[in-house]
């Protein structure tokens, strides 16, 4: 840790790998759910156990970020952070604002738009939250070295605040209102998010490898023109089927294609940098997390979003457990792992130790994602099933549902390795006790590169 | 390659082409404005009863469990044709009497089915709801959903 101010990621990350485990644990119950229907049904309802899945994901991966930002900000701009009180603030108004929604959820007070449930007064320190971070975070680029991964990293995120505009417009009409709805989720997802991901691998890549920052930087910029000029008008891929123009179809259909090329264009990026790199940093895990995590997102959101992408495809696929495979995969890959992989960088330099724990880190991840492959083969499986019997013969939902328990009940197994996996990672990162395994030699090097 | 695309040629092609797609995008969703407002939901006014509907159907987070259009939680049947489903798609008073009968006997408590939680909810509101369930099916969804089924 070069800068002093860095140490405000640690409370982001803390705060966000509290969630995490929020998370899993309430997609591991709603699991069960769908495996045994009867648990909790009159006092902790499906839809709210699933609100505060989705919910929970959403703001712990938010919170990575800004975290991930106040860490990697100061080491490109090369000074302190603008102001490390109103970093606190930010973080206290996310927390009181992330309880309050949970607490309003499980007393039945949400709003009900998908993802967009919190109250009112939520959304708005959600708004004044992210003003505060992009005031503080520009005015610190700002006044510093101005470098290719600020640059877009900021883009990103500016953008990212600026569509949460959106959360506040609910249009009576229906099919306005899903129309608007998907300028944030996703304009988020497959958009503006893949800025920030990127950025953050670009900085893993730069200490992790020692390639040089000419190489990486342009990279990255071919990379965020690939995800925006795909993804932009990509979105069309969710507007065949509520109600908006018919040329949404071809038009989503075609650039919605390309959205595979930033994930493909990602994961070689990566595997070059470390392939070229000399530098043997001793953080094996962060290396892991960061290879791991372009590679499942080439699968996850590239591979398995273009399965159902095209409109004569989706016509089919569309709302089915194919969606749920390919949700579950893509945010994994794409941002749980991006968040963990930077997350498993920077706490050891934010409390400054060496890489203790690396073992158990990397067990983690290889349950997590073990886990999580599993659990999108046998969503994806159930999805082709219900996709025939639903969407082709014609059979009642609930009748195709009740073939699906089997898969229901291999999900819930996945679930299982991923809740360890989420928990093994939480214990690795804030429980240091000593090293399981004597490192090898790291030498000068890695001092060099810490 | 590395003397044609250089880094700043690179940001400017990211920075351009991204303001190019950006301004196509807002041409598109404009038109698609219209063509909602004017065409694929004209078919039925949009009435306060049916605004009222969507605040009942959003108070109570229908979504978390349902789909609507193919879009929500993948836990319950599509609701965006549930009209259509039930045969009721022009008969308010009928959709009404379906929807509130429906409502009223959940949740089952049958072991090893899906419950639905009950909720509490007013003559007017209930009506709400079934208009704006006839509002939504009534959508031109360019022929979705493929089955009956939904």
């Amino acid at each position: 840790m070069k800068y002093q101010s860095q140490k405000v990621a640690l409370a982001y990350f803390l705060v966000a790998m509290g969630l995490f485990g929020i998370q899993v644990l309430g997609g591991l119950l709603a699991g069960w759910i769908y495996v045994s229907p009867n648990t909790l049904s009159t006092v902790l309802p499906f839809n709210i156990i699933r609100m505060i899945h989705t919910n929970a994901l959403i703001v712990w991966l938010l919170l990575g970020f800004f975290g991930a930002a106040y860490y990697l900000v100061p080491e490109e701009s090369e000074r302190e952070i603008w102001s490390v009180k109103l970093a606190y603030l930010q973080l206290a108004i996310l927390v009181i604002g992330t309880l309050g929604a949970v607490g309003s959820y499980l007393v039945g007070i949400h709003g009900g738009r998908e993802f967009l449930e919190q109250p009112l007064w939520v959304k708005f320190g959600i708004l004044v939250a992210a003003v505060i971070f992009l005031v503080n975070i520009s005015l610190t680029v700002l006044a510093g070295r101005k470098t290719a991964i600020t640059n877009v990293l900021l883009t990103g995120l500016w953008l990212l605040a600026l569509l949460w505009i959106f959360s506040f417009i609910n249009p009576d009409n229906l099919s306005l209102d899903k129309m608007y709805w998907w300028f944030i989720v996703h304009l988020w997802v497959e958009g503006t998010w893949e800025l920030v991901m990127a950025a953050i691998l670009a900085f893993l890549m730069l200490k992790l490898t020692g390639v040089d920052r000419e190489v990486i930087e342009k990279w990255l910029y071919v990379i965020v023109a690939t995800a925006l000029f795909s993804g932009i008008l990509g979105t069309g891929h969710h507007f065949y089927w509520i109600g908006l123009p018919s040329y949404w179809q071809w038009t989503g259909s075609i650039f919605s294609a390309f959205e595979v090329v930033p994930f493909f264009g990602m994961m070689s990026f990566a595997f070059i940098m470390v392939w070229k790199g000399r530098r043997n940093h001793p953080n094996k895990a962060a290396l892991l997390w960061a290879l791991g995590s372009a590679t499942v997102a080439f699968f996850g959101a590239g591979v398995w979003g273009f399965l159902h992408t095209f409109h004569g495809v989706n016509f089919y696929t569309h709302g089915t457990q194919i969606t749920a495979a390919h949700g579950h995969l893509s945010f994994y890959g794409a941002y749980v792992a991006m968040n963990l992989a930077i997350i498993t960088y920077a706490m050891p330099q934010l409390r400054q130790r060496a890489p203790y724990n690396q073992v158990m880190n990397m067990i983690s991840f290889w349950l997590m994602t073990g886990g999580m492959a599993f659990m999108t083969f046998v969503l994806t499986f159930a999805g082709t099933i219900q996709t025939h019997m639903q969407r082709v013969v014609g059979q009642n939902y609930m009748d195709v549902q009740d073939q699906l328990v089997l898969f229901y009940l291999m999900r819930f197994g996945a679930g299982i390795a991923v809740v360890l996996g989420a928990l093994l990672f939480i214990y690795s990162q804030l429980v240091v006790r000593r090293e399981l395994i004597a490192p090898a030699s790291s030498g000068p090097v890695a001092e060099d590169a810490a | 390659m590395a003397e044609i695309l250089t880094k700043s040629r690179a940001r400017n092609i990211f920075y351009g082409g991204s303001l190019f797609f950006v301004v196509v995008f807002i041409g598109l969703t404009i038109n698609s404005h219209r063509y909602v407002v004017n065409v694929s939901t004209a078919g039925m006014p949009l009435t306060p009863a049916v605004a009222l509907g969507k605040h009942v159907w959003e108070r109570h987070s229908c979504i978390n469990c349902h789909t609507l259009h193919g879009e929500g939680a993948y836990f319950a049947p599509e609701l965006g044709n549930v009209m259509t489903r039930w045969g009721v798609l022009d008969d308010p008073q009928t959709a009404y009497e379906v929807l509130d009968g429906w409502m009223a006997a959940q949740p089952s408590g049958i072991e090893g089915r899906r419950q639905m939680p009950h909720f509490t909810i007013t003559d007017e509101e209930m009506r709400g709801l079934a208009e704006f369930l006839r509002w939504a099916d009534q959508t031109d969804t360019q022929g979705w959903p493929p089955t009956d089924a939904g």
